[in-house]
């Protein structure tokens, strides 16, 4: 029964993940490799002249890697955003979490319930708020140009920074609540004993704190991160016609394209290129993790 | 009746008029609440002082404000002469070792002992050799690559007093330096501490609530109670000599009777208690009919099956004698002593314990026998406050 109980208990979760995560993701693999007849799509197995036929195309593949440099210039791109966004939201981040974690214990869950108060109306709406604050006859430039600071309006909206401060502004919490989690539970003593042995207080900081909120940060990065890899939404609204993303190559060629097999082999790359290094890290955590139990 | 002046122990031969700590009128309050209040006390260079008390009754309050963590609402702190109320933590010549340690976790014994000498910035090779020698002192040089959690308790409580130790402070502080341990551990760590402690030569202030880890590790005890230090003496002192009922009740186990002076000779007085009639073998400072505590312990008390012959223990008092008769209502035997309730034909309930120091005890005192307590008039403390 104790291992019937336990196959279950896993067996749940494994069975969810197959169908969730698993079964889709081969069905877009199928996809990526199959050759279009007409409007649907040649099976992948089928009888030809009393033969099992195999037809497996990986063109789709070639033609990103090799052929058309649009595909690699957009993963790039997308990883260097994505990239900029983790790194901005970690230092805007480390600090709110921080102060966050060391606030009164009284005054916590309303300043946790700001925290989330965002997530009450649809990102889009939110999203959509920013074009405005952006705009060049937006909130900011004619404020700025009614205060006198500004001759004529800057070009925000549509361009790098609009798509940045965009997914900054939307993963940011993604990035505190982890932290948050680990910061508070951290041993103050700890600092007071560093303090003690002759740190000073930003010695301490940097020696003690960061070093134990390792894996708040890593899992905030990894949830900052591997969205915005793949984020359509906000380059599509505030990051302008010429802002390259992986998510809007995408969108273009399932929607404008109509070329179900590309668009689903640019999918599969974008899968391949998150969960391989991601995996490797993971093993690498868990090697160091067994190596200090040893 | 005068409270023991704090910080009475003689100073050192030929030392001079500035002790090695001064704490003078220390007062912390948060909020309303004081957590200590006015505490007066001076240290002497190379002792080992506990501060014991129960929790909350402000002792850790007091270490913290050494250490710097909390800042005295108002009074002195003076090491050798040096104020260090305004200096913080990382700047006073004064290293503490937390309760259950504090180690870093993230960092291996060698580097946690390290730790504070990189802060100071000395060379490699010297940090080196003294996190070496350090190791070696607390017989933790096979341990030195591994992180605390792989380490047992002992070892733990090892590595921090060697990191407090390798800064060579001038000032030692111990938070309940062995609470963390289990009871046979204790024991036998409670002595190697106070020997590393002699083999550096710091001087060392520890907080406990245990008053058999203060006993048997300081040179010096002050007792705690709601913010104020009560008595500063000896263990020895503390205990024979408690100088009220809180520290008497607080030490050990004792018999306490209220009553009145009825005698007042300079040799001798007589208190009478509503229990009985107590004789004590030395004058005391007091007014005639004033009102006092008498205070025994109970090992100081005899007990055995009644004697024969003639009942003379109303005329015992006149020879510096008590003695009173009563049944045994409850007993508890711990092995080396045993310790009985008698309830006395007054109705009181003394207690009284008695060293098991013979295999075979013939007179077998059991629930419910007859017996006569006796104690010397020498063995009395009378308290009057």
């Amino acid at each position: 029964m104790g291992r019937m109980g336990r196959r279950f208990v896993i067996g749940v979760p494994m069975v969810f993940l197959l169908v969730i995560f698993a079964l889709p993701f081969l069905v877009v693999f199928k996809i990526s490799v199959s050759e279009m007849d007409g409007v649907r799509f040649r099976d992948l197995l089928t009888w030809q002249d009393g033969l099992l036929q195999l037809n497996l195309k990986f063109s789709n593949y070639r033609t990103i890697f090799f052929e058309d440099d649009l595909y690699l210039r957009a993963y790039l791109s997308s990883i260097w955003f994505a990239g900029l966004t983790t790194v901005i939201c970690l230092a805007i981040g480390y600090p709110f979490a921080y102060f966050l974690a060391r606030s009164r214990p009284d005054i916590r869950p309303a300043l946790l319930m700001l925290l989330m108060l965002p997530f009450w109306t649809s990102f889009l709406l939110r999203v959509y708020a920013w074009k405005m604050l952006l705009a060049d006859n937006g909130v900011f430039n004619n404020l700025a140009i009614a205060l006198g600071l500004l001759a004529e309006p800057v070009k925000m909206m549509n361009t790098p920074f609009s798509l940045t401060l965009g997914m900054v502004y939307t993963y940011l919490p993604f990035m505190v609540l982890p932290l948050y989690a680990n910061l508070v539970k951290m041993d103050i003593r700890l600092l007071e004993a560093a303090r003690d042995l002759g740190a000073t207080p930003w010695q301490a900081f940097w020696r003690i704190t960061v070093p134990l909120s390792q894996g708040g940060i890593i899992a905030g990065a990894l949830l900052v991160f591997i969205p915005c890899v793949g984020e359509f939404v906000i380059p599509e609204l505030l990051g302008g016609p010429e802002t390259l993303m992986i998510g809007r190559v995408l969108w273009d060629e399932f929607f404008s394209n109509n070329d179900w097999p590309m668009a689903s082999s640019v999918a599969v790359v974008m899968v391949l290129l998150i969960i391989v290094p991601l995996a490797l890290f993971n093993k690498y955590q868990a090697e160091s993790a067994l190596g200090d139990k040893r | 009746m005068a409270t023991t002046a704090p910080g009475s122990a003689k100073p050192a031969a030929g030392q001079a008029a500035v002790p090695f700590l001064r704490l003078s009128s220390v007062v912390k309050q948060f909020g309303d609440a004081i957590a200590v209040d006015g505490v007066t006390l001076d240290i002497n260079k190379g002792e080992i002082f506990a501060l014991l008390g129960s929790s909350g009754c402000g002792k850790s309050t007091l270490l913290r404000m050494l250490g710097g963590f909390e800042e005295p609402t108002s009074g002195l702190i003076l090491l050798e002469g040096q104020d260090l109320v305004r200096l913080p933590p990382n700047e006073r010549p004064v290293n503490m070792m937390f309760q259950s340690y504090a180690l870093f976790p993230h960092l291996t014994v060698w580097d946690n002992v390290a730790f504070g000498l990189r802060r100071d910035g000395l060379p490699k090779d010297e940090i080196a050799t003294r996190v070496e020698k350090m190791l070696g002192m607390v017989q933790l040089t096979p341990y030195a690559k591994r992180k605390p959690h792989q380490l047992s308790g002992g070892q733990q409580q090892r590595v921090a007093l060697a990191r407090s130790l390798v800064k060579r402070p001038k000032l030692l502080l111990l938070d309940e330096p062995l609470g963390a341990l289990d009871k046979k551990l204790r024991e036998r760590t409670q002595l190697e501490v106070v020997d590393i402690i002699h083999q550096v030569g710091v001087t060392c202030v520890m907080v406990t609530h245990d008053q058999e880890e203060a006993m048997t590790m300081a040179t010096r005890i002050g007792i705690m109670s709601e913010g104020k230090i009560l008595q500063v003496g000896r263990p020895g002192d503390i205990y024979e000599t408690p100088n009220c009922t809180f520290v008497a009740d607080f030490i050990g186990s004792v018999n306490l009777f209220k009553g009145r002076v009825t005698v007042d000779q300079a040799d001798h007085v007589i208190i009478d208690t509503p229990e009985c009639r107590h004789y004590v073998s030395h004058g005391i400072t007091g007014t005639p009919d004033m009102e006092v505590h008498v205070a025994i312990r109970p090992e100081k008390i005899g007990i055995q099956e009644p004697a024969p012959g003639p009942d003379d223990y109303d005329n015992a008092v006149e020879v510096g004698f008590n003695c009173a008769r009563g049944t045994i209502r409850d007993l508890a035997y711990l092995g080396s002593q045993t310790i009985y309730h008698v309830v006395l034909e007054s109705g009181a309930v003394v207690k009284v314990t008695k060293a098991n120091d013979a295999r075979h005890d013939e007179s077998r005192l059991a629930s419910g026998s007859l017996v006569h307590v006796w104690w010397w008039g020498s063995d009395l403390v009378v308290l009057t406050q």
